[in-house]
C-alpha cells in the first residue's frame, strides 16, 4: 500500500505516466494536424461562398466540404475527446492499466487506417456524399469500410476506459470515480451506444455499394445516422463541459460546484441524447406531426442539464468574486482573471453557448426549424456551438495539459499569444456564424457552392452577407495557425519544468456525494429504454411500411 | 441531494420554457393546422412517371383559388420548373424524387421540406403578395446541386 502510494505520488511529480503521455501526446499531434488541414479546407468554401474563389473541377466545392467535415467532425474531435480523457484517466487514477495503453494504441492505428480509406476517396473524387453521405447516393463502398473501421477504433478505445475504471473500482472499493473520470465513463458510454445505430446504417451500406445488396432503406439510413450525429455532438459538448465545472473553477482560485449535482447532470446528458437525433428530421416525409412533436419533446429534455449548468457556472463566479470582494450581482466580473488564457478560451466558449443554446431551442420548435432547416443558419449554429462552446474550451485545456503531458510550463509571453489566439479565434466567429444566421434566415442554403440561380435578385441580395463568411473564416484561418503553433510549440519547445493538472476540490461544508450516483447499471438501463422509447416505433414503422428501396446513384 | 433556493427557482422557470415551448409547437400543429410538412404516402421511385398523380406533374386548379401542384424532383431541376398563380391562391404540393434526396425550399416563406425517394411529400402554403418567388433544393445532390431551382410568379 505504501508503495502504490509513493509510486503515484512520484508519477504526480514527474507529470504524469511517461508511457501514457507518450499515447495521448501522439493523439493530440494528429488532432491538431487534422484541424490544420480541415481548417484550411473550410478557408477554400468560406472564399467561394463568398465568389471569391472558383475551386477546379478536381478538387470542387463538395469534395471539399465533404472532406472538411469529416476531418473536423469525426477525426479531430474524436481523437481529442479520447486524448483528453485517456489523460484525466492517466492523471487521476494514478496511470492508465498496460492493457488500456495497449488499447490506445490499437485503437489510435485501427482509426487511422479507417480515415485513409475514407480520405483516399474522397480526394480521387468517388465519395463526395458529405459526412453524412445520405444513401440513395452512393460513394464508392472503401468509404464505407473506411467508417466502420474508425467506429472500431472508437469502440477499442471506449472499451478501453470502461476496463480501466472497471479495474480503479476494484482496487478501490467503496469509492467514487474521480469526478472528471465519471465524465469520461458518460462519454465513453455515448460513444459506444451512440454509434451503434450508424454501425447498422454503414453494415446495410457495403453490400449496397458493394452491388450485392439492390437498394437501400432510404428512411431507415437516415433516421439510423441522425441517432449518431446527434449524440456525437453532445459527446463535444459534454467534453467541454467536464473542463467549465471541474477545471474552470481551479483556475479562478474557487471550489466545485457540487460534486452530486455535476454528476447528475453527466447521468442526465447521458441518459437523454440519443433521440435527439430526430431533431434533424422534422420536415422530413414519412413520420407523422405526432412523432415529431414527441420528438421535440424529447429534445427539449437535452436543454435542461445545460441550464443546470448555466446556474453552476455563474453561481461559482459570484461565489469566487465574493471571496475576493466583489460587491452587487455583476461585481464578480471584475474579479475573473481574463488575462489568464486557461480561464479566457473556456469563458468564452461559455459565453457562446447562450446564443448557440438558444439557437438550438428554437430551432427544435417544429414550426422555426421549417425556417431554417438546411439553410446557413444551421451552419452558424454549430459553428458558434462545435466551433467555439467546444472548440475553444478544448483549445483552453491544451495551455495546462500540453505542458503538463510534456514535462514543459506556459509562459506568460506564450499565455499572451493564447489570448491573441482567443481573440481573433472569437471575432473570425463573430463575423462567419453572424453572417451565417443572418442570411440562413433570408434562406441562402447550406451545402451549395457560390450560386446566382440564373441571376435572381433574391439570390442576388445575399450576396453582402455572404462576404462575412470569407472575412471571417480569413481570420479563423490565422487563429488556427496561432493554435497549431501554441500547441506544437508546448510540446517541443517550450522550457521545461512541471505544469499543474488544475482539478478543483469542493466546498469544506459539501455534503457527501450519494452512493446511488455511482450505478452506471441503471444509468444505461434507463438510456437504454429512453432510446427504446424513442426509436422502436418509428423504426419498425419505417422497416415494416417501407416503400420501395433505392437503387444507388453517383449524381457528382 | 442538496438544492440552492435561487437554483429550484432557475430550473423551474427553465424547465417551464422548455415546455411551453414543446406546448406552443403542439398548438400550431394541431390547433392551427401548422404542422411541418409530414406527408406519409409512398411510391415506388423507379416508377413515379407512370404512377399517378406523378405522370402528370403540373398545376392544376382545384377549388376556388385553390391549386395543386404535382412535382417531381431529379438531379438537377424540377418539374415543373415555373408556375403561375393569382395572388391570394392556396397551393396545395405534392412532390416526390426519382432518384437523391433534395430539398424543397421556397424564399421568402416559410415552406422548406425535405423530398425523399419512395415517399410522397406533402405541403400547403398562401401566397399572399405579388411577385417572383425563388424556389431552391436544400439538400445536397450532387455537383449540379447549386443549379436546381424554380419559380413560382404570383400575380
Amino acid at each position: 500500500m505504501e508503495e502504490i502510494e509513493k509510486q503515484s505520488k512520484l508519477r504526480k511529480m514527474s507529470g504524469g505516466n511517461r508511457l501514457d503521455s507518450r499515447l495521448t501526446l501522439t493523439y493530440f499531434a494528429i488532432a491538431f494536424v487534422t484541424l490544420l488541414i480541415g481548417g484550411l479546407l473550410g478557408l477554400l468554401q468560406g472564399l467561394n461562398r463568398a465568389g471569391l474563389l472558383e475551386l477546379p473541377t478536381n478538387f470542387n466545392y463538395y469534395q471539399v466540404l465533404t472532406a472538411h467535415g469529416i476531418l473536423l467532425v469525426l477525426v479531430f474531435s474524436v481523437l481529442f475527446v479520447i486524448a483528453y480523457f485517456y489523460s484525466i484517466l492517466s492523471h487521476t487514477m494514478d496511470g492508465l492499466f498496460p492493457i488500456v495503453r495497449k488499447m490506445g494504441w490499437i485503437s489510435l492505428v485501427t482509426m487511422l487506417i479507417g480515415v485513409v480509406f475514407v480520405i483516399t476517396t474522397v480526394v480521387m473524387g468517388t465519395a463526395s456524399v458529405m459526412y453524412t453521405f445520405y444513401p440513395p447516393m452512393k460513394a464508392s463502398p472503401w468509404f464505407y469500410v473506411g467508417l466502420f473501421i474508425v467506429v472500431a477504433g472508437i469502440w477499442i478505445a471506449a472499451f478501453g476506459g470502461f476496463i480501466q475504471i472497471a479495474k480503479w473500482r476494484k482496487r478501490n472499493r467503496g469509492q467514487h470515480i474521480p469526478l472528471l473520470a465519471f465524465f469520461a465513463m458518460g462519454v465513453f458510454t455515448l460513444l459506444f451506444f451512440g454509434s451503434l445505430g450508424v454501425t447498422a446504417e454503414v453494415l446495410m451500406l457495403i453490400p449496397w455499394a458493394f452491388g450485392w445488396t439492390e437498394t437501400i432503406n432510404v428512411m431507415l439510413s437516415r433516421t439510423l445516422f441522425w441517432s449518431f450525429g446527434h449524440t456525437f455532438v453532445n459527446i463535444w459538448y459534454l467534453t467541454a463541459v467536464s473542463l467549465w465545472y471541474v477545471v474552470v473553477p481551479k483556475v479562478i482560485g474557487g471550489r466545485l460546484f457540487s460534486d452530486t449535482l455535476t454528476r447528475v447532470v453527466v447521468i442526465l446528458l447521458v441518459v437523454s441524447n440519443i433521440p435527439g437525433g430526430f431533431h434533424h428530421q422534422i420536415v422530413d416525409p414519412g413520420m407523422s406531426e405526432g412523432i415529431k412533436l414527441t420528438h421535440a419533446l424529447m429534445s427539449m429534455v437535452i436543454g435542461f442539464p445545460s441550464l443546470m449548468t448555466a446556474f453552476a457556472m455563474f453561481f461559482v463566479f459570484a461565489r469566487v468574486g465574493k471571496k475576493k470582494g466583489a460587491k452587487g450581482v455583476f461585481g464578480w466580473i471584475t474579479k475573473m482573471p481574463w488575462g489568464d488564457v486557461r480561464f479566457l478560451a473556456p469563458m468564452i466558449a461559455m459565453i457562446f453557448f447562450i446564443p448557440g443554446g438558444a439557437g438550438g431551442i428554437a430551432q427544435n420548435a417544429n414550426q422555426l426549424n421549417q425556417v431554417v432547416h438546411n439553410t446557413l443558419w444551421v451552419v452558424g449554429h454549430f459553428h458558434i456551438t462545435v466551433g467555439v462552446t467546444a472548440v475553444l474550451t478544448f483549445f483552453g485545456a491544451m495551455y495546462w495539459l500540453i505542458p503538463y503531458l510534456s514535462k514543459r510550463t506556459l509562459t506568460p509571453a506564450m499565455n499572451k499569444l493564447g489570448v491573441i489566439q482567443t481573440l481573433i479565434w472569437t471575432l473570425g466567429m463573430v463575423f462567419m456564424a453572424g453572417g451565417m444566421h443572418t442570411v440562413g434566415l433570408l434562406g441562402a442554403p447550406r451545402r451549395t457552392s457560390y450560386t446566382t440561380y440564373g441571376d435572381s435578385a433574391t439570390a442576388a441580395s445575399w450576396d453582402p452577407y455572404l462576404l462575412l463568411l470569407a472575412v471571417g473564416g480569413t481570420l479563423l484561418t490565422i487563429g488556427l495557425v496561432l493554435i497549431v503553433y501554441i500547441v506544437f510549440n508546448l510540446m517541443f519547445l517550450a522550457p521545461k519544468g512541471n505544469t499543474e493538472f488544475p482539478i478543483a476540490q469542493g466546498e469544506d461544508n459539501a455534503s457527501e456525494t450519494p452512493k446511488w450516483t455511482e450505478r452506471w447499471s441503471v444509468w444505461i438501463m434507463i438510456m437504454l429504454f429512453i432510446v427504446a422509447f424513442g426509436y422502436v416505433f418509428p423504426l419498425v414503422d419505417m422497416i415494416r411500411n417501407a416503400p420501395p428501396g433505392s437503387a444507388p446513384f453517383i449524381t457528382w | 441531494m442538496k438544492m440552492h433556493r435561487y437554483e429550484k427557482i432557475w430550473l423551474f422557470l427553465a424547465a417551464s420554457m422548455l415546455v411551453i415551448a414543446v406546448v406552443y409547437s403542439g398548438v400550431q400543429t394541431f390547433a392551427l393546422g401548422q404542422g411541418p410538412p409530414s406527408g406519409v404516402g409512398m411510391i415506388d421511385p423507379e416508377k413515379v412517371e407512370e404512377t399517378a398523380p406523378f405522370d402528370n406533374p403540373g398545376i392544376s386548379k382545384i377549388g376556388e383559388n385553390e391549386y395543386e401542384v404535382v412535382m417531381i424532383l431529379r438531379a438537377f431541376s424540377f418539374e415543373p420548373n415555373e408556375i403561375e398563380i393569382p395572388a391570394g391562391a392556396t397551393v396545395h404540393f405534392k412532390m416526390t424524387s426519382v432518384d437523391v434526396m433534395h430539398g424543397f425550399q421556397v424564399i421568402g416563406t416559410n415552406l422548406n421540406a425535405m423530398i425523399m425517394p419512395g415517399h410522397i411529400q406533402e405541403a400547403k402554403q398562401k401566397f399572399k403578395k405579388p411577385g417572383e418567388y425563388l424556389v431552391i433544393c436544400n439538400e445536397y445532390c450532387g455537383i449540379g446541386h447549386q443549379l436546381m431551382s424554380m419559380k413560382i410568379i404570383v400575380k
